[in-house]
């Protein structure tokens, strides 16, 4: 094969370009410089320094193949800053990363093998690619499903399957790094990336804010409950999460969650536990792994954020490309900007960013009709 | 292969490492040493500053060997500086400098100096004019033999004569000139002239300051007298002595070589012009190195065409070699009035001893299949609001 391989500065991605040039493949290495690149040190956790780049660079160095740092700045500004932001100001709660795979890695990117020749596009995502008996290809989780990283891919094109290849897919954690050890690849005992690359102390509000020169969801406005009374004064929508618990500052008898942003209103509903489960949810347009969109009715696990453990439910493609997604057991913190990704096994059928949960745009938009979440369906 | 990058960094003649290798093994003593071995050592470094000397038309002992382009640059415009800090606060440098001369008035702005820019025109030769606008107080000027981007050739002579009737000290960074083209201390007019062995067949790691008599010098590595207290440190035998028979050699060669490779680079030029009639070579108009081409191929961003190039076995660079991947327009080409578009997609082209007229024809082959896949892969890209 000859194989353009992504690499982000960490060991994963490292492990999967060397382990590729180490089985003989023709290898080139390359790092998106996206946003973040500062001149300021960074947290070693974050995956976009120059750091980064010297040990991406050092890795390709000690393999011998050639590595190229090409500039992403535009697309990662358009296509994962902006809606970021555009997301947080409209009371969703974005995941970035999927964007970030979708237009940047296995978009702009794909489109860049042929300067270099390169057949294959090969990531450090813990994820599997096979081929079905029909000559197909499939996206499916990862052998080691602690890791597996197919949530964060669904938003990638089916077309772009067949060029990719996941070196990853069929090991563990600790095979990866024994393999970085071995292969003396010097980044092999890196700390794990936790946060978005370009927010590396978690604190997105602030990122908002201060590096971005966001306004937009930052003016204070009411707490109120699920029958709409006010409860007190938040600090500004994009500081919360449906969900979220800690940080309210309202004092309470009972255990008080987000279970609702309303950017039009700038209210954040609140209410207990119970107020926040939801039996069905509605997507926005779904990119499917599959050639066709799968029947209505169809059984499927679905799940929610990147952490969750999946929840059955059945999928009802709309004629709109939206699906509305049935669950058999309630789900707590539907949060709208998260994705919904469908699997079958461990087949990921694909996936669409939440619109709303509830069947019914209006139950989930109108704090007044609140008090009817998770009785809705 | 085919290496069109020899600003950045010439192959080492075969007869130098030779040279070099012989010292590492033979010079084993301290050239300052007072015995036998350390005279030996000693002779072999002073034989190599008469054949520097020699290149550039200055005196022995006018030599000052450091480590390289940036540390001679750093040497020249702090340690001037500071020599003259009676007379004034102020330095100025033309707008298309190489970094190592930005990065020492960085260091004197750290100190309370104040430092100014003398622009360019669009063809890249800095005016030398706008010296007589310069503050009360600037006691030091600097600017490049020949652009490292362009090639273009400035005019130092007019500048120092115009500097010098103002009182003022002039640094000429000659690091791209030396060994492609005639280079003599003397026309120039210069006060301090700057050049760099590895950029005429020598090692990385060796360069020479020439500090014209009677120009006032502070010295930054102090503690030990070496090279005349103005440059302390252990002589590296082995490098001086490959950059003195470099120096020799280039010479040598220099009416015919740079004959030679003028017509190569006047071939692959107009070549390309043919082949991608859109393309634009920067400071065309002005006299150039005669081995230096930058051109920019409209809607092919450097960073994807170099990995185009390297991918078909071409060796170039996108403007300077920038660290961090980024694509940022050239300052020298936003000097010049080059607009963002036009210098993202800018390439510099290099030709050296080594250059060949096969070399040429397939490097205009790669270049004109490169550009074109660049600008159909931008096409299909994901296209942005």
């Amino acid at each position: 094969m000859n194989v353009l391989a992504a690499m982000s500065g960490g060991v994963d991605s490292a492990v999967a370009a060397a382990l590729l040039a180490e089985a003989g493949h023709t290898v080139t290495g390359v790092t998106l410089r996206l946003a973040c690149y500062g001149k300021t040190p960074m947290s070693p956790r974050a995956c976009c320094t120059l750091d980064a780049i010297d040990d991406a660079r050092r890795v390709a160095t000690s393999m011998g193949f050639p590595y190229h740092v090409i500039d992403a700045e535009d697309v990662f500004k358009h296509r994962v800053m902006q809606p970021f932001a555009d997301a947080y100001a409209s009371g969703r709660t974005p995941y970035p990363c999927a964007l970030c795979n979708q237009h940047l890695k296995f978009g702009d990117l794909v489109t860049r093998m042929e300067l270099v020749g390169a057949d294959r596009l090969a990531t450090g995502h813990y994820a599997r690619v096979t081929e079905e008996h029909d000559g197909s290809r499939a996206l499916r989780r990862a052998a080691d499903l602690e890791k597996d990283q197919t949530y964060a891919l669904a938003l990638i094109p089916y077309a772009v399957l067949e060029r990719v290849v996941f070196p990853l897919g069929d090991l563990h954690k600790a095979e990866v790094r024994a393999h970085g050890e071995r292969l003396a690849l010097t980044c092999w005992d890196k700390p794990e990336s936790q946060d978005l690359c370009f927010v590396p102390d978690g604190d997105y509000a602030g990122y908002l804010t201060n590096t971005m020169g966001e306004t937009r969801g930052t003016a204070p406005g009411e707490f109120v409950d699920t029958t709409g009374r006010s409860l007190g004064t938040h600090r500004g929508i994009l500081h919360y999460t449906v969900g979220q618990r800690r940080g309210l500052g309202v004092a309470s008898s009972e255990r008080l969650y987000v279970v609702g942003i309303d950017a039009l209103s700038n209210t954040v509903t609140l209410g207990a536990r119970d107020a926040l489960e939801q039996v069905s949810l509605v997507t926005g347009p779904v990119n499917w792994l599959l050639a066709a969109p799968p029947a209505a009715g169809t059984r499927a696990n679905v799940r929610i954020r990147y952490q969750h453990g999946g929840a059955e439910a059945t999928l009802h493609p709309r004629s709109d490309g939206s699906v509305e997604v049935r669950f058999e057991q309630p789900q707590a913190a539907i949060a709208p900007g998260q994705l919904a990704v469908f699997y079958a096994g461990d087949y990921c059928l694909g996936g669409g960013e939440i619109a709303h949960a509830g069947s019914n745009r209006d139950f989930a938009s109108e704090p007044s009709e609140a008090g009817a979440v998770g009785h809705v369906a | 292969m085919i290496y069109l990058d020899h600003n950045a960094s010439t192959p080492v003649r075969p007869e130098v490492a030779e040279a070099m290798h012989q010292a590492l093994r033979d010079l084993g003593a301290n050239p300052s040493s007072p015995h036998r071995a350390g005279q030996q050592a000693r002779a072999a470094i002073e034989r190599a500053r008469s054949q520097v000397a020699a290149m550039v038309g200055a005196a022995s002992e006018e030599v000052v060997f450091v480590s390289g382009g940036t540390e001679g640059d750093h040497l020249v415009v702090i340690g001037a500086a500071m020599a003259c800090r009676a007379q004034g606060m102020a330095v100025a440098a033309s707008a298309i400098e190489h970094h190592a001369v930005r990065g020492a008035a960085d260091v004197l702005s750290d100190f309370g100096w104040t430092h100014h820019a003398l622009p360019c025109d669009a063809d890249g030769r800095t005016q030398a004019s706008a010296i007589d606008s310069l503050p009360e107080g600037t006691t030091l000027v600097s600017l490049m033999f020949a652009n490292n981007e362009t090639g273009v050739l400035q005019p130092v002579a007019e500048l120092a004569a115009r500097a010098h009737a103002r009182g003022m000290l002039v640094h000429c960074d000659a690091v791209q000139g030396a060994g492609k083209v005639a280079v003599d201390a003397g026309a120039l007019g210069a006060d301090y002239l700057v050049i760099s062995a590895h950029k005429f067949g020598g090692p990385k790691g060796t360069a020479a300051v020439i500090v014209r008599k009677s120009a006032p010098l502070e010295a930054l590595f102090r503690g030990s007298g070496h090279e005349r207290g103005r440059r302390g440190g252990t002589e590296n035998a082995a490098g001086i002595v490959g950059m003195g028979l470099a120096a020799e050699m280039a010479c040598r060669d220099l009416d015919r070589e740079s004959e030679r490779i003028a017509a190569l680079r006047e071939r692959f030029e107009s070549r390309l012009l043919e082949a991608i009639p859109d393309a634009v070579v920067h400071g065309a108009a002005a006299p150039r190195l005669p081995g230096t081409s930058q051109i920019s191929f409209p809607g092919a961003r450097s960073d994807y065409l170099l990995m185009a190039l390297d991918a078909r076995g071409l060796c170039a660079s996108a403007g300077a070699a920038c660290h961090s991947g980024g694509v940022e327009p050239s300052s020298v080409l936003s000097a010049m009035g080059v607009g963002r578009d036009l210098a993202i997609c800018a390439i510099r082209f290099s030709l050296g001893r080594t250059t060949t007229a096969q070399d040429i024809q397939g490097a205009t082959g790669i270049v004109t299949e490169s550009v074109s896949l660049v600008r159909r892969t931008q096409a299909t890209a994901v296209s942005l609001p």
